[in-house]
C-alpha cells in the first residue's frame, strides 16, 4: 500500500485544483491546503511543512512563473521537501531550471498539466517524487532525443525505449513492466546505453541515473 | 506619367512645357501671391494716408499685418496646388490636418514668403514679362523709329514665351521650398514606418491575449475533464461497456489536450516573456527536428517588440530549415553590437531558397522591416543558407 503523503496543492484555476484534491484524497493522500496563488503557497507552504508540494508554474498575481519561483525557494528553504511542477506544455527552461538547482535527496518532478488525466500515472508520479525520484514529463525527454541525434544513432530502438523511460525516472523494474521484459534484461540495455553513450557507469540510485542522462542529453 | 511639378514639366520637356498648362500655373502662382501681398503693403499705407490718428493707424496696420499673416498660411497651401499637384500626404483631401499639427509654421512661413518674398514673385513676373511687353508695346512709343516699330513687336513676339522660363523656375523653385517646409517626407515616411510597428505591436498583443485567455479557459476545463473521466474509469468494473465508452472518452479528451497545447505554443510561447529571446530561441532550437547549434551571446533583455521579431524569425526560418533545405543541422548566432542585433540562421542544406518562389521569406522580410530593421539573404544552389537579420535593439554596445 502506497504511504499516505501530507501535500500542499497550488492550482489557480478552481475546477483543476478541486480535482486535484479530489483525486489525490482518492489514491488516499491528505491534501494540507489547496491555494491559488504564489504567495499563499510560500505561505502555507511554510506553515504545513508538508512532504510534497504540487503547483501550477503559471499563477496570479503576475501570471507569469510565480509557482516554479515559489517552488525553488521553497526547496531552497526546506531541504528534502518533494516539488511537481505542473506546466501547461513543456518549457525547456523551465524544466531545466527546475533541475538543475535540485538539492540533495529531494524529489523534483516537472510534468505536463494533461498528464494528471492519465489518473493512475500521476498518482504513480506523486509517490515517486514524494520518495524522492526525479521526474520529467515523456514529452520534455521526447524532445530531448530529438534534438540529440548523431550518438544516439547509435542505439537500437530497443535501447532508445529504455533510454526514455530512464529519463522520466523509472527504476529498472518499472522499465521492465513497462517494456514486458525481464529485470536482468533491462539492466543489460542500460549497460550497453552508457556504454555507447560514454556516460559514466552510475550507482544504483536511479535518481542519480535521471540526472546523468538528462544532463547528457542536454549537453 | 504627367509630370506632378512645375519643375518636372519644365525638365521633362522643355520644348512641350510652353504647350502645356503649366506656365499659367506658375504665372497663377506667383500672381496671387504678389497680389495679396500688394494688397496688404496698400492696405498699411493707406492707413497711414487715411484721416486718423498716428496711433489709431498704427494699431490698424498691426490689426491688417496679423489678419494677412493668418490667411497667409491657408493661401499659401492653396497656391502651392497651382505649382505642385503631387499628394501632399492627405493634406488636400482630408482637411487642413497638417495645419493644425504644426499651425504656426504654416502661419509663420506663410507670412513671411506672402509678405516678404511675395515681392520677389512680383518683380520676376514684372522682369520676365516687362522686356517683351515693353517691345510688343514699342510701335506705341511717341519716339520710336519706323524700324523700332517693326522689330519691337517681333522681338517681343519672340521674346514673350521666353519669359515662360525664369516664370516657371522661380514658381518650381518656390514651391519646392514650400512644400519641404510644410509637407516634410521625411516625416510622413516615418510616420508611417512607427504605425506599421504599432500594429505589429497590436498583433502581438492579440496574440498573447488569445495564449492567454485559451490557457485560462478551455485548457484548464479539458484537462479537468480527462482528470473527472480518468476516476470515473477507475471505479467502473473493467471491461465493462461503460469503462469502454469512458476509456474512448478519455482518449478523445486527451486528444483535444494536446491539439490545443501544440495550438497554443505556437501562438505566444511563455517564455519569451518569461526568459527572454535566448531561451526561447533555445528551446525552439530544441524542437526543431534539425540538430540547431546556438551561439548566443545577448546579456540581459532586449526591447520586447526586437525580442519578439528575432524569435519570429529563429521560429520560421527553422520551419523552412527543416521543411525544405534538406539540410542536417544548422548553426543559429546572434550578438547585438553597437544597438544592432545580428541574427545569423545558416544551415548546410541544398541552397537555392528563393523570397520570389513562397510567401515565407517575403513575410519574414515585412517583419523585419517594421522592427526597422533588414533582412538579408544568401543561399546559392547548392548551399549553404544563410539569413541574416539586422534590428536595431536600442542598446549602445554589447
Amino acid at each position: 500500500m502506497r504511504p499516505s503523503l501530507r501535500i500542499v496543492i497550488a492550482e489557480d484555476a478552481v475546477l483543476l485544483r478541486e480535482g486535484l484534491v479530489h483525486l489525490l484524497q482518492r489514491f488516499g493522500h491528505r491534501v494540507l491546503a489547496a491555494v491559488g496563488d504564489g504567495p499563499a503557497l510560500l505561505a502555507t507552504a511554510r506553515e504545513h511543512r508538508p512532504d510534497l508540494v504540487i503547483t501550477d508554474v503559471r499563477m496570479p498575481p503576475g501570471r507569469a512563473d510565480e509557482g516554479l519561483r515559489a517552488a525553488r525557494l521553497l526547496q531552497s528553504e526546506q531541504p528534502g521537501l518533494a516539488v511537481l511542477v505542473l506546466s501547461q506544455y513543456v518549457e525547456q527552461t523551465f524544466a531545466e531550471e527546475l533541475l538543475d538547482d535540485r538539492r540533495g535527496s529531494a524529489g523534483t518532478g516537472y510534468l505536463l498539466k494533461e498528464r494528471i488525466g492519465d489518473v493512475e500515472e500521476f498518482a504513480d508520479a506523486v509517490t515517486r517524487v514524494a520518495a524522492g525520484s526525479t521526474v520529467v514529463d515523456p514529452e520534455v525527454v521526447r524532445q530531448l532525443l530529438a534534438r540529440r541525434r548523431d550518438p544516439l544513432d547509435r542505439l537500437t530502438p530497443r535501447e532508445r525505449e529504455v533510454l526514455a523511460l530512464m529519463a522520466e525516472g523509472r527504476s529498472n523494474a518499472a522499465i521492465a513492466r513497462r517494456l514486458v521484459v525481464t529485470e536482468a534484461a533491462v539492466a543489460k540495455h542500460i549497460a550497453s546505453i552508457l556504454l555507447k553513450l560514454e556516460l559514466p557507469p552510475t550507482a544504483p540510485d536511479d535518481h542519480r541515473r535521471v540526472l546523468a542522462v538528462l544532463a547528457y542529453l542536454r549537453a | 506619367m504627367t509630370p506632378r511639378t512645375v519643375l518636372e514639366a519644365l525638365a521633362r520637356s522643355p520644348l512641350g512645357y510652353l504647350r502645356t498648362v503649366w506656365p499659367w500655373r506658375a504665372l497663377g502662382f506667383l500672381l496671387s501671391g504678389g497680389v495679396f501681398a500688394t494688397a496688404a503693403y496698400l492696405g498699411v499705407g493707406g492707413l497711414f494716408t487715411a484721416p486718423i490718428g498716428t496711433w489709431a493707424a498704427v494699431l490698424c496696420a498691426v490689426a491688417v499685418v496679423v489678419f494677412a499673416a493668418a490667411l497667409a498660411g491657408p493661401l499659401e497651401r492653396r497656391r502651392l496646388a497651382l505649382a505642385d499637384r503631387s499628394d501632399r500626404g492627405g493634406g488636400s483631401d482630408r482637411g487642413d490636418r497638417p495645419e493644425r499639427r504644426n499651425g504656426l509654421l504654416v502661419a509663420g512661413y506663410g507670412a513671411v514668403s506672402v509678405l516678404a518674398v511675395g515681392w520677389m514673385d512680383l518683380a520676376v513676373v514684372l522682369v520676365s514679362l516687362g522686356i517683351p511687353g515693353f517691345l510688343l508695346l514699342a510701335p506705341l512709343q511717341p519716339t520710336a523709329s519706323a524700324w523700332q516699330a517693326v522689330a519691337g513687336p517681333v522681338a517681343g513676339a519672340l521674346l514673350l514665351p521666353v519669359s515662360a522660363y525664369p516664370i516657371g523656375a522661380w514658381a518650381g523653385v518656390r514651391a519646392a521650398v514650400t512644400r519641404a517646409v510644410l509637407f516634410p517626407k521625411d516625416q510622413e515616411l516615418r510616420e508611417v514606418v512607427r504605425s506599421r510597428a504599432r500594429l505589429v505591436d497590436a498583433f502581438e498583443t492579440e496574440r498573447r491575449r488569445i495564449e492567454r485567455d485559451l490557457h485560462d479557459g478551455a485548457q484548464q476545463r479539458l484537462v479537468a475533464l480527462t482528470m473527472k473521466l480518468g476516476l470515473a474509469a477507475l471505479d467502473l468494473p473493467p471491461g465493462s461497456a461503460a469503462a469502454q465508452e469512458v476509456a474512448q472518452a478519455h482518449a478523445l479528451a486527451k486528444e483535444a489536450l494536446t491539439e490545443l497545447r501544440e495550438l497554443i505554443r505556437g501562438i505566444h510561447p511563455q517564455v519569451l516573456t518569461e526568459r527572454g529571446v535566448t531561451a526561447a530561441v533555445r528551446d525552439i532550437a530544441g524542437r526543431c527536428p534539425v540538430p540547431a547549434h546556438l551561439d548566443i551571446d545577448l546579456s540581459g533583455r532586449l526591447p520586447a517588440a526586437v525580442e519578439q521579431t528575432a524569435y519570429f524569425v529563429t521560429a520560421e526560418a527553422l520551419t523552412n530549415i527543416a521543411r525544405h533545405s534538406g539540410a542536417d543541422h544548422c548553426r543559429i548566432t546572434a550578438r547585438c553590437v553597437d544597438g544592432l542585433l545580428r541574427l545569423d540562421i545558416e544551415d548546410n542544406g541544398s541552397g537555392n531558397a528563393d523570397p520570389a518562389r513562397g510567401t515565407g521569406l517575403i513575410g519574414l522580410a515585412d517583419r523585419i522591416a517594421a522592427a526597422d530593421g533588414r533582412m538579408l539573404l544568401s543561399s546559392p544552389p547548392g548551399g549553404p543558407t544563410l539569413l541574416r537579420a539586422e534590428i536595431p535593439c536600442g542598446r549602445p554596445s554589447a
